[in-house]
C-alpha cells in the first residue's frame, strides 16, 4: 500500500535581508498530524518535495498544546496557531506563512514583543505593597471572576493583531489583546487603582479610538476572549475620562 | 557599594519568583530565557497548588501537608525544606491572590480549593484548569512592572551555555548565546540562579514543553555539580497520546470525579459511551477503595500498566484506558475544567462532556535534579537552583499541585539568600575567568559548525527518546537499563560523526539543538546509571526484581558527579528528623 502523503508550501526567507521563497514539501501522512509535527519531520530530514535539500525550518513553538502562544503563523491564509492546527482539517496543500504584521526574523519566526512594550504602557499589573505576608487577598464573587478569567486566558499570540487592519504602522494601534488586559486590570479590586492611568494610555494615537471594528479579531482569537464588547467596555471608559480630564482642565 | 548583579536563568515561577524578590529587595537581575517569559513551560501547568488554607471546614494543617507530602514522595525527601515549604504555602496562596490571579472562588467570595491525588483533603486552589498559566502571568505581570523601573533586564531568546567559574571555583557569571544572531557572549555576575524545569526531551515524547531539555542543568553538572536522585522521573498517569507531544490530561479531572476505567471484556469494540455500568471494570477504585480514582501518580500509572499489558484490558487491545467525565453535568464541567476540555477536543476532535476521554501514562515530571543545600546553592558557591531542575521537595514521587507550590516558594527563599550572598562576596580578581571559558564555548561552536559525518542530531535524538521511555520510565530491569547506557554510549561516539542540515549564523535553530543533545546524552546516563544502582522500589522508581523499599540501603540521596569516563555516585543520608519512615501503602488497609 501507497502511503499516504500530505502536501505543504512553506515559505522561506533565510533573514530579514533576504527574498522570500516557497519551498514544497511531501511528507508522511501519520493520524492526528498537525503542522508543529510536519515541521519536525522536515527539521529530521530536511529535503523538499523536489528532492532538493535544505534547512530545518525555523519557527517558534514550544507546549504545543495551545497555551504558550508561541507558534502562531498564517495556515492557508488564516492566523491560527500551528500546534492545534491538524492537517486533516486543512486544504492541501497546506501553505504557511510568518505573520505579517511583525518584523521578519527567518522563515516562520517573527517579532511579537511589540505587545510586550504595549504590556508596560498600560501599566498590565496588580500594584500590589510587597510581597511580605500581608493576608488574604479582596474577596472576589464568582460573578467577577467568571467575568475575568476569560479576559486572563489571553495567550499572547498575536492573532488579533495581525488580522486587525487597524494595525498598521502608520496608526500605531495597540490593539485588542492590550485593550483585553486593560478591562481585567480594572476591573481588579487592587488594579483598578490605576484604572486612570491606564485609561489616559489609551486615549492618545494608537489608542483605543483607532479601532474600526472591523471584528475579525474576535473571530480569530484562538482562546475566544470576548474581544469586541471589550473593546466596546473600554472604549465607553476611555470616553468618559477624556470628558471627566477636560473638565477638570 | 552596590552588590553585584544576580543572573536569573530560566522565566517560569521558580525564576520569576527569584526576580521579583532580589527586584523588591533592592537587587539588579539579568533574567535570561530562550522564550518570552510569558511563553515558559510553567503554563501548562493545569490542574491547581496546595496549600492547607483549611477553608473547607475539614481541619486540613500545613503539618498534614507535610505528611501527605513525604508520604507520597515515600520519604526519599529532606524533610526540613518540604516543612518550610508547606508552612509557607498559605501565604504564598494570599499573595498569589493579591497579585490578581483569577483563582476560581466560594458564593461568599472566598477560594476554592478542590481534591487532587495523594491526600483526602480538599487543599489545591485553581483557577480553571489552567493554573499554571494564570500563576505565571501574575508573576510575568510584577516582573514588568520592575523591568519598566528599570531593575530588571531581560534577555529573551538567549540560551545558557555555562556558568563561569574562577580560579578560586567561585562562579562569577555564564556564557550564553543570542539565539537569533547566534553572538556568543559572556555576562558577569555575582550570583547565578537555574531556574531551567524539566528534562522531557530526553524522554522523546512527553508533556513537557520543547524547551525542556535539560541541558543547563547538564551543562553545569559536567561542569562540577552534583545531580540528585536523577532516578527519580514522574510518568503521569493521564496523558493524550500524540504524533508531537503527549498532551496533558490534568489530575484536576479527576478531582473533579472522573473516573478511570477500561471496559471487563477483552477487546470489547463498542464505544465507550454504550457500554452497561456493570460491565466497566472501574479498576482504581477497586483496587484502592479509600482514595479510588486519587491515588498518586506513581501508583495509578501503574496501575494503568497492569491493567494495559497484564490483564491485556486495553480499549481495543490498544494502551489506552478511559478518564470519563459524561456523569459529570456540563456547566460545573466547564467552571471548573473548561481549559483542558477544550485542548482535548482540539487535538483528539471528541467532545469530552459527551464520550468517555482516552488516554494513557506519559512521561511528565523530573523530581530528582541539581543537588542543592536548604537554600538552594549547589555546590559551586554562587551557583544556585531551583523549581524543577532542583532536587528538593518530591522525593520519590511528586503529589499533583505541589510543583507550582515547591517553584514558588524556591524562588522566594533563593532569591534573598543570593543577594544576602552577593554582598559578602569578595571581588572578583581578573576577569574570573570569563574570557577562557568563552573562548571553551567558541571552540565547540565553530567544531560543531564545521563538523562533517553522516548523523542526523534529531535522528540521534529520535533513538534516545525510544530507549529511555523504553528501559528508564515505569517498569525497569537492569538488564535493560544496562542496554539503554550502551546505546547512550553508542550515541555519544555516533554524535561525534553528527553534520548540521543548516550551518548558516542566524535564527540557527538546528545548530542549537544539537548542541542541546549533547547534554541530554550526557544526562541519559545519569539517569540510567542512578536506576541500575538503585536495587530497590520506592515511589515513582519501580524495579519488579526489587518490589520492596529498602530504607536500611537506599534511604538515601543518590549523587552524581561528572568524570571523563561517566557519572560517579555517592550517597548522602536523608534528612529524617520529623516523620519515621513508615510502610506506603495507598489500599484500603491504610
Amino acid at each position: 500500500m501507497a502511503t499516504k502523503t500530505v502536501q505543504f508550501e512553506i515559505k522561506r526567507q533565510a533573514s530579514p535581508d533576504d527574498p522570500a521563497v516557497w519551498e514544497r514539501f511531501e511528507l508522511e501522512w501519520r493520524p492526528g498530524m498537525n503542522v508543529t509535527t510536519a515541521m519536525m519531520d522536515i527539521a529530521a530530514s530536511p529535503v523538499t518535495a523536489d528532492g532538493k535539500p535544505t534547512t530545518p525550518i525555523t519557527y517558534d513553538s514550544c507546549c504545543l498544546e495551545e497555551i504558550c502562544g508561541s507558534c502562531a503563523m498564517r495556515i492557508n491564509g488564516r492566523a491560527r496557531m500551528a500546534c492545534s492546527s491538524l492537517v486533516d482539517n486543512l486544504e492541501q496543500p497546506i501553505r504557511v506563512e510568518p505573520l505579517s504584521k511583525f518584523p521578519l526574523v527567518r522563515d516562520l519566526q517573527v517579532d511579537r514583543s511589540v505587545l510586550f512594550e504595549n504590556l508596560k504602557a498600560v501599566k498590565a499589573w496588580i500594584p500590589i505593597d510587597g510581597t511580605y505576608d500581608l493576608g488574604a487577598g479582596p474577596r472576589v464573587y464568582p460573578q467577577q471572576q467568571e467575568i475575568n478569567y476569560p479576559l486572563s486566558n489571553c495567550i499572547s499570540c498575536t492573532c488579533c493583531m495581525e488580522v486587525c487592519p487597524q494595525f498598521t504602522e502608520a496608526t500605531g494601534f495597540v490593539g485588542a489583546a492590550t485593550i483585553a488586559q486593560v478591562r481585567l486590570f480594572n476591573n481588579h479590586p487592587t488594579g483598578k487603582v490605576l484604572k486612570e492611568e491606564r485609561l489616559r494610555a489609551l486615549a492618545g494615537d494608537g489608542g483605543i479610538q483607532e479601532c474600526g471594528f472591523a471584528q475579525n479579531c474576535v473571530e480569530v482569537c484562538p482562546k475566544k476572549l470576548p474581544l469586541t464588547n471589550t473593546i466596546s467596555d473600554v472604549s465607553r471608559d476611555v470616553l468618559v475620562q477624556k470628558v471627566k480630564d477636560f473638565l477638570r482642565g | 557599594m552596590a552588590a553585584p548583579r544576580i543572573i536569573v536563568v530560566g522565566g517560569g515561577l521558580a525564576g520569576l519568583s527569584a526576580v521579583i524578590k532580589i527586584a523588591e529587595a533592592g537587587g539588579s537581575v539579568d533574567l535570561f530565557s530562550i522564550v518570552p517569559v510569558k511563553r515558559s513551560h510553567s503554563v501548562c501547568a493545569q490542574g491547581g497548588i496546595n496549600a492547607a488554607k483549611n477553608l473547607k471546614g475539614e481541619g486540613d494543617t500545613p503539618w498534614q501537608h507535610f505528611d501527605d507530602t513525604i508520604y507520597g514522595g515515600d520519604f526519599l525527601a529532606n524533610q526540613t525544606p518540604v516543612k518550610l515549604m508547606c508552612e509557607a504555602g498559605p501565604g504564598i496562596i494570599d499573595l498569589l491572590d493579591r497579585m490578581g490571579v483569577p483563582f476560581n472562588r466560594t458564593p461568599e467570595g472566598l477560594l476554592d480549593f478542590r481534591r487532587f491525588g495523594g491526600t483526602l483533603y480538599n487543599r489545591t486552589a485553581f483557577a480553571g484548569a489552567t493554573t499554571g498559566q494564570q500563576l505565571l502571568y501574575a508573576l510575568d505581570e510584577q516582573v514588568r512592572r520592575f523591568e519598566s523601573e528599570g531593575k530588571v533586564k531581560k534577555y529573551e531568546g538567549w540560551e545558557f551555555l555555562s556558568a563561569v567559574i574562577d580560579s578560586k571555583g567561585v562562579a562569577r557569571g555564564i556564557t550564553a548565546l543570542d539565539l537569533r544572531t547566534m553572538e556568543l557572549r559572556g555576562f558577569a555576575a555575582g550570583a547565578v540562579i537555574l531556574a531551567t524545569g524539566g528534562i522531557g526531551a530526553i524522554f522523546g515524547k512527553s508533556t513537557n514543553s520543547v524547551v525542556c531539555t535539560g541541558s543547563a542543568q547538564s551543562a553545569i553538572y559536567q561542569q562540577g555539580v552534583y545531580y540528585a536522585n536523577g532516578e527519580l522521573i514522574q510518568v503521569h498517569p493521564t496523558a493524550i497520546p500524540g504524533e508531537d507531544k503527549l498532551r496533558l490530561m490534568s489530575e484536576s479531572a479527576r478531582g473533579e470525579g472522573g473516573r478511570v476505567w477500561v471496559p471487563r471484556a477483552p477487546g470489547d469494540k463498542r464505544p465507550g459511551k454504550e457500554i452497561p455500568e456493570a460491565e466497566r471494570f472501574y479498576f482504581l477504585e477497586e483496587w484502592y477503595p479509600k482514595y479510588g480514582n486519587l491515588v498518586p501518580r506513581d501508583i495509578a500509572t501503574r496501575a494503568i500498566h497492569k491493567v494495559v499489558y497484564e490483564n491485556h484490558l486495553g480499549i481495543d487491545g490498544q494502551p489506552m484506558v478511559y478518564l470519563d467525565l459524561t456523569h459529570i453535568d456540563r456547566s460545573t464541567l466547564d467552571r471548573k475544567l473548561g481549559g483542558i476540555l477544550d485542548i482535548y477536543e482540539k487535538f483528539v476532535g471528541d467532545d469530552p462532556h459527551e464520550v468517555p476521554m482516552k488516554i494513557f501514562p506519559g512521561m511528565h515530571y523530573t523530581m530528582g535534579g541539581i543537588w542543592v543545600d536548604f537554600n538552594q546553592m549547589t555546590n559551586i558557591p554562587g551557583i544556585y537552583a531551583i523549581g524543577e531542575c532542583d532536587y528538593q521537595y518530591h522525593g520519590a514521587n511528586r503529589l499533583g499541585a505541589n510543583s507550582l507550590l515547591s517553584c514558588i516558594y524556591a524562588g522566594f527563599i533563593c532569591g534573598p539568600h543570593a543577594l544576602e550572598y552577593t554582598k559578602s562576596l569578595p571581588a572578583v580578581d581578573g576577569d574570573g575567568g570569563q574570557a577562557a571559558e568563552l573562548a571553551r564555548q567558541a571552540e565547540l561552536n565553530a567544531k560543531l559548525l564545521k563538523n562533517e559525518g553522516r548523523e542526523n542530531s534529531f535522528w540521534l535524538w529520535r533513538e534516545l527518546g525510544d530507549t529511555m521511555t523504553k528501559h528508564a520510565t515505569v517498569i525497569r530491569y537492569n538488564k535493560g537499563l544496562k542496554q539503554a547506557d550502551e546505546k547512550i554510549v553508542e550515541l555519544l561516539e555516533r554524535y561525534k560523526n553528527v553534520s548540521l542540515d543548516d550551518r548558516s549564523q542566524w535564527a540557527n535553530t538546528s545548530f542549537v539543538f544539537t548542541r542541546q543533545l549533547k547534554n541530554m546524552l550526557m544526562l541519559a546516563r545519569v539517569i540510567v546509571q542512578g536506576a541500575i544502582l538503585r536495587d530497590e522500589s520506592r515511589g515513582a522508581h519501580y524495579k519488579p526484581d526489587f518490589p520492596e523499599r529498602d530504607d536500611e540501603r537506599f534511604l538515601k540521596t543518590t549523587k552524581a558527579s561528572y568524570t571523563e569516563s561517566g557519572p560517579r555516585y555517592e550517597w548522602e543520608e536523608v534528612d529524617t528528623q520529623y516523620i519515621k519512615p513508615r510502610r506506603r501503602s495507598y489500599d484500603a488497609a491504610n
